[in-house]
């Protein structure tokens, strides 16, 4: 390959909190940024990392590529500027659950339904953490935080829930530690034309240390995570051993033991993230712990036109066909009279 | 009765009707072919908010103002020689608009007892009850006229009805003299895909001249002739539709391809129409979620590359102030125009202002200076644009261009200028440094940094809201903000280098200088030459550049007994002028009525002194 880990670090020192979730989703990007330059065939000058506000957004100083650092929520209209001005950027936008769920979600939401070219690392530790200890629109119902003394009093979004309703075309869902699993699914979400968007479920060990904990935590993870893959089996367990069906009587997904009431592996559901099909995904990306194991992987890879792809195809076509080349022209266009003398 | 053609310099004559009655149609083509007659002319459309407001009312009344002049035609006008009320909420809405003993057209079909009760006269006699009797009132059946005109077009009652616009147009082509052809053929272009309609219509445009001259209820019909105009070839053009141009021009010169990222917003929402038309010239426009979205696809394009343009009005512009800031700081091109509305909030948004001056000053958080300017007529915005796109490529940083309501929707005649005649751009691309590159270092001279493009090999660097220090690393250090923030504030003076000096219409001095900004220059222009033929020694002083102010500012002051400042506001370029220029005494003279001045309120306001 042509570049190494090394490549990318910048020389400014990391600032966050020890023991931080987003060191990890640091490490990982910046071991998936080679591949990424590999099978883009793309050179790190056009990498570009764009961020928001927040602890997560400090990311861009910590690469060595062109980077921008925005303002509150407005990173993902950042990212869409850039990449229809000039669409060989490949454009990382560095955003958490505050930044673009609450203050930028129309921006969020709007991206992705135009589906522009972009990749949006989406940090969620359901927490204000710059702020110093808020709840966002990710905590959980009741959550003691600084502005809800009593317990929070509103729902949650669930990230991949609101990216679907927005007609996401990619979604994938993973956990700042496994870095294995970030620099599987980073390359894909590169490649992935349209907007990616991978949700990060990052701890903050300062405001909400431990929100993912009760199923994120390493010694349960067999048991209450799914890795999905594109064409594999839905089974998880220590051995495999446990799967999902659709029941076909509720219409709704069910955990089952292979063996168990003459279950074997032929029933269990075959992961299908290319279906247009965004019932089945729905279904996986709400399944919650302990009802369900929480899916991560790449759950949604949609093949679908991309707004800057539509965009340059437009401006090519109507180039093609224009009577009126240059601003002179431009100016004589249309009615215009001549004054002699 | 014999029938007299007088001889005129000018005329105003102002179209009104129900918001569907199609005036600013009728009121563009007859402007339109003045205009290709040859004539001087100013335009001002004045409507309402609501696309159809309730039919009849005095809420839903549009209406169209054209001044043309056989001599300098520099505003729409203050009152007019002709007005054209379509329905009895019209005439109500605009007699006050009627110079004393106008001629007033009026279509008696529609001053039933319904609609005039409907439009709130408290009698049965409009006329009287605005005391009108002194005036020339053309009354005439308009929509039997049109009616009869049409009757075996083939066309259905409601697609006649609609064409009457068309027959008051034909009346008005003969009282003015004005020549049908030109509005024909624009007939023709337009009903190409509906050929069954263009007959119809012309027929409908000759039956209302030839009615127009048959009637002897017009004793007269006014000829203006064709203004001595330089040599050259003209166009019509808006203010809004020139600055679009400006800024395509800017991109061809500089070689940077353009973006718009904009939000619809009247009155400034023609600007991304037309910069969606145009993407044969390289122009990519992206219609954003939200005023926010709009500056911030632009910054993000500007870091890209792109000669990064948004348009906005008033409440816009106080959405995009966060951003503003973030262009600022990251010190990026960027265009921001603002055609200006009546505020606050959402004000009177048809009507035009000048009161976003000091939020286009002052409105950032922090230390936050920006370059101001302004466009003073409707094709003066092609100019105005072009040299803001310049600057602000240049100079690396966002430009404010304040426009107005008046400009963006009005039009005017305008020798079109070859591309040849305007200047290189020169943005401070880097193509490559030796050691890392320092986004944050200067050139000594201007203050400017360089411009390294994403995709340039071995200039990867990072920009954002943070401050920081040359070299682009984070910083917190008391000293360095100091500096930084002198640093930017010093670039932007600087640029006082390089805009034209200030220049004086008129005495040089005297005893009085009128100061505008603006989409005043009309007006301002009119009153000015109106006071020097009445033998005062009066100068006026216009500032296409209002921060930072023209480098003469302070001697042109010093050469006049009195200072007036003129302005659509409560007095905010004064206020600045107090505070940059405190040497002198300031006079002024303000209306916040979401209406331009009048000439002779200017007039009146300067013998006031």
């Amino acid at each position: 390959m042509k570049y190494t880990l090394q490549d990318f670090k910048s020389d400014q020192e990391v600032k966050w909190c020890p023991g931080c979730g987003d060191h990890a989703v640091l490490a990982s990007v910046l071991r998936s940024m080679p591949a990424v330059c590999e099978e883009l065939g793309i050179n790190k000058e056009n990498l570009v990392f764009v961020s928001g506000i927040g602890c997560s957004s400090r990311f861009p100083y910590y690469m060595d590529t062109y980077g921008f650092h925005g303002i509150h929520g407005r990173a993902t209209a950042l990212s869409t500027g850039m990449k229809v001005a000039n669409p060989e950027l490949c454009i990382w936008q560095m955003t958490g659950d505050g930044d673009s769920l609450a203050i930028g979600g129309n921006h969020f939401i709007h991206a992705i339904r135009r589906n522009i070219n972009i990749n949006v690392i989406l940090f969620n530790n359901r927490i204000y953490g710059l702020t110093k200890g808020q709840y966002s629109p990710t905590s959980k119902f009741g959550l003691v935080t600084k502005t809800s003394p009593y317990g929070t009093i509103e729902q949650p979004f669930t990230p991949g829930q609101l990216v679907l309703g927005a007609r996401g075309t990619f979604f994938a869902r993973t956990l700042d530690y496994d870095l294995a699993l970030n620099q599987e699914i980073l390359p894909i979400a590169a490649k992935h034309k349209g907007t990616s968007i991978i949700e990060f479920c990052t701890n903050c060990v300062i405001y909400n240390d431990g929100t993912h904990k009760e199923w994120s935590a390493r010694e349960l993870r067999d048991d209450t995570t799914i890795t999905l893959r594109h064409g594999e089996k839905m089974l998880f367990g220590k051995n495999k051993e446990k799967g999902i069906v659709l029941d076909k009587e509720t219409l709704q997904l069910k955990v089952v033991k292979l063996g168990e009431n003459g279950i074997t592996e032929k029933d269990i559901l075959v992961h299908d993230a290319h279906t247009d099909n965004v019932g089945i995904h729905t279904m996986l990306v709400n399944m919650k712990y302990p009802d369900y194991p929480v899916a991560l992987g790449v759950i949604r890879d949609v093949e679908d036109k991309t707004y800057d792809d539509n965009l340059w195809n437009q401006v090519c076509e109507v180039e093609a066909k224009a009577k009126i080349k240059s601003v002179d022209e431009l100016l004589h266009s249309g009615a215009t009279w001549t004054v002699e003398k | 009765m014999e029938h007299k053609i007088i001889d005129t310099k000018e005329v105003v004559i102002r179209f009104t009707g129900d918001s569907g009655d199609g005036m600013q149609l009728t009121g563009t083509l007859f402007a339109d072919a003045s205009a290709l007659y040859g004539n001087e002319i100013s335009t001002f459309p004045d409507y309402p908010a609501e696309i159809r407001a309730p039919q009849g009312t005095v809420a839903g009344v549009s209406g169209f103002q054209v001044h043309i002049g056989a001599t300098e035609v520099k505003t729409p006008g203050d009152l007019c020689d002709v007005l054209v009320a379509m329905n009895p909420a019209a005439l109500r809405a605009n007699a006050k608009w009627a110079k004393p003993g106008a001629s007033i057209i009026i279509d008696t079909d529609s001053f039933d007892e319904k609609s005039i009760q409907k439009a709130g006269f408290q009698t049965l006699d409009p006329i009287s009850e605005l005391k009108l009797e002194d005036y020339n009132i053309v009354a005439s059946p308009i929509t039997t006229l049109t009616k009869e005109s049409l009757k075996d077009s083939g066309l259905d009652n409601k697609a006649i009805i609609r064409s009457k616009n068309m027959f008051v147009l034909g009346m008005c082509y003969f009282m003015f003299t004005r020549p049908i052809e030109f509005t024909e053929a624009y007939l023709e272009k337009k009903f190409a895909k509906k050929p069954h309609l263009i007959a119809p219509n012309k027929k409908v445009l000759n039956d209302g001249y030839n009615y127009a001259h048959n009637i002897h209820a017009i004793p007269s019909t006014y000829r203006i002739e064709p203004a001595k105009q330089e040599k050259g070839v003209y166009r019509n053009i808006s203010g809004n539709v020139a600055t679009a141009w400006g800024l395509l021009a800017a991109s061809e010169k500089s070689g940077r391809p353009l973006f718009c990222g904009s939000y619809p917003i009247t009155p400034a929402t023609v600007i991304l129409e037309e910069l969606a038309i145009y993407k044969q010239l390289g122009a990519k426009t992206v219609q954003c979620e939200d005023e926010i979205a709009g500056i911030c696809t632009s910054i993000g394009a500007a870091y890209a590359g792109n000669l990064a343009v948004t348009s906005t009005s008033g409440p816009g512009l106080s959405l995009k102030s966060e951003a503003l800031g973030l262009a600022m700081i990251t010190e990026l091109p960027l265009v921001i125009i603002d055609v200006q509305r009546s505020g606050p909030s959402t004000g009177i948004p048809t009507k035009t202002e000048q009161t976003d001056l000091n939020q286009a000053l002052y409105g950032r958080n922090g230390e936050c200076p920006v370059m101001v300017m302004a466009s003073r007529t409707p094709s003066d915005c092609f100019r105005a644009a072009f040299y803001a796109a310049k600057y602000a490529l240049e100079h690396m940083m966002p430009v404010i261009l304040l426009s107005e309501g008046f400009l963006g929707n009005g039009s005017e005649p305008w020798k079109i200028p070859s591309m040849a005649e305007y200047p290189a751009i020169n943005p401070p691309i880097i193509k490559e440094c030796e050691g890392k590159f320092k986004p944050f270092e200067r050139d000594p001279e201007t203050f400017v940094r360089k411009w390294a493009l994403p995709g340039t090999p071995g200039l990867e660097h990072r920009v954002g809201g943070l401050e920081k220090t040359p070299a682009g690393a984070v910083s917190s250090d008391p000293q360095v903000h100091e500096k930084m923030v002198a640093a930017r504030a010093a670039k932007i003076a600087k640029v006082a280098d390089c805009i034209p000096d200030l220049e004086v219409i008129g005495e040089q001095s005297g005893d009085v200088l009128i100061v505008g900004w603006g989409g005043t220059f009309g007006h301002l222009y009119t009153a000015t030459k109106n006071l020097l033929e009445q033998g005062m020694k009066v100068g006026f002083a216009h500032f296409d550049y209002i921060n930072p102010l023209p480098k003469n500012t302070a001697e042109v002051l010093s050469k006049f007994k009195k200072i007036i400042v003129c302005e659509l506001n409560s007095g905010h370029f004064v206020n600045y002028l107090r505070a940059k220029e405190p040497d002198f005494k300031y006079e002024q003279l303000n209306k916040v009525q979401g209406q331009p001045f009048m000439v002779q309120e200017i007039v009146d306001a300067v013998k006031a002194l």
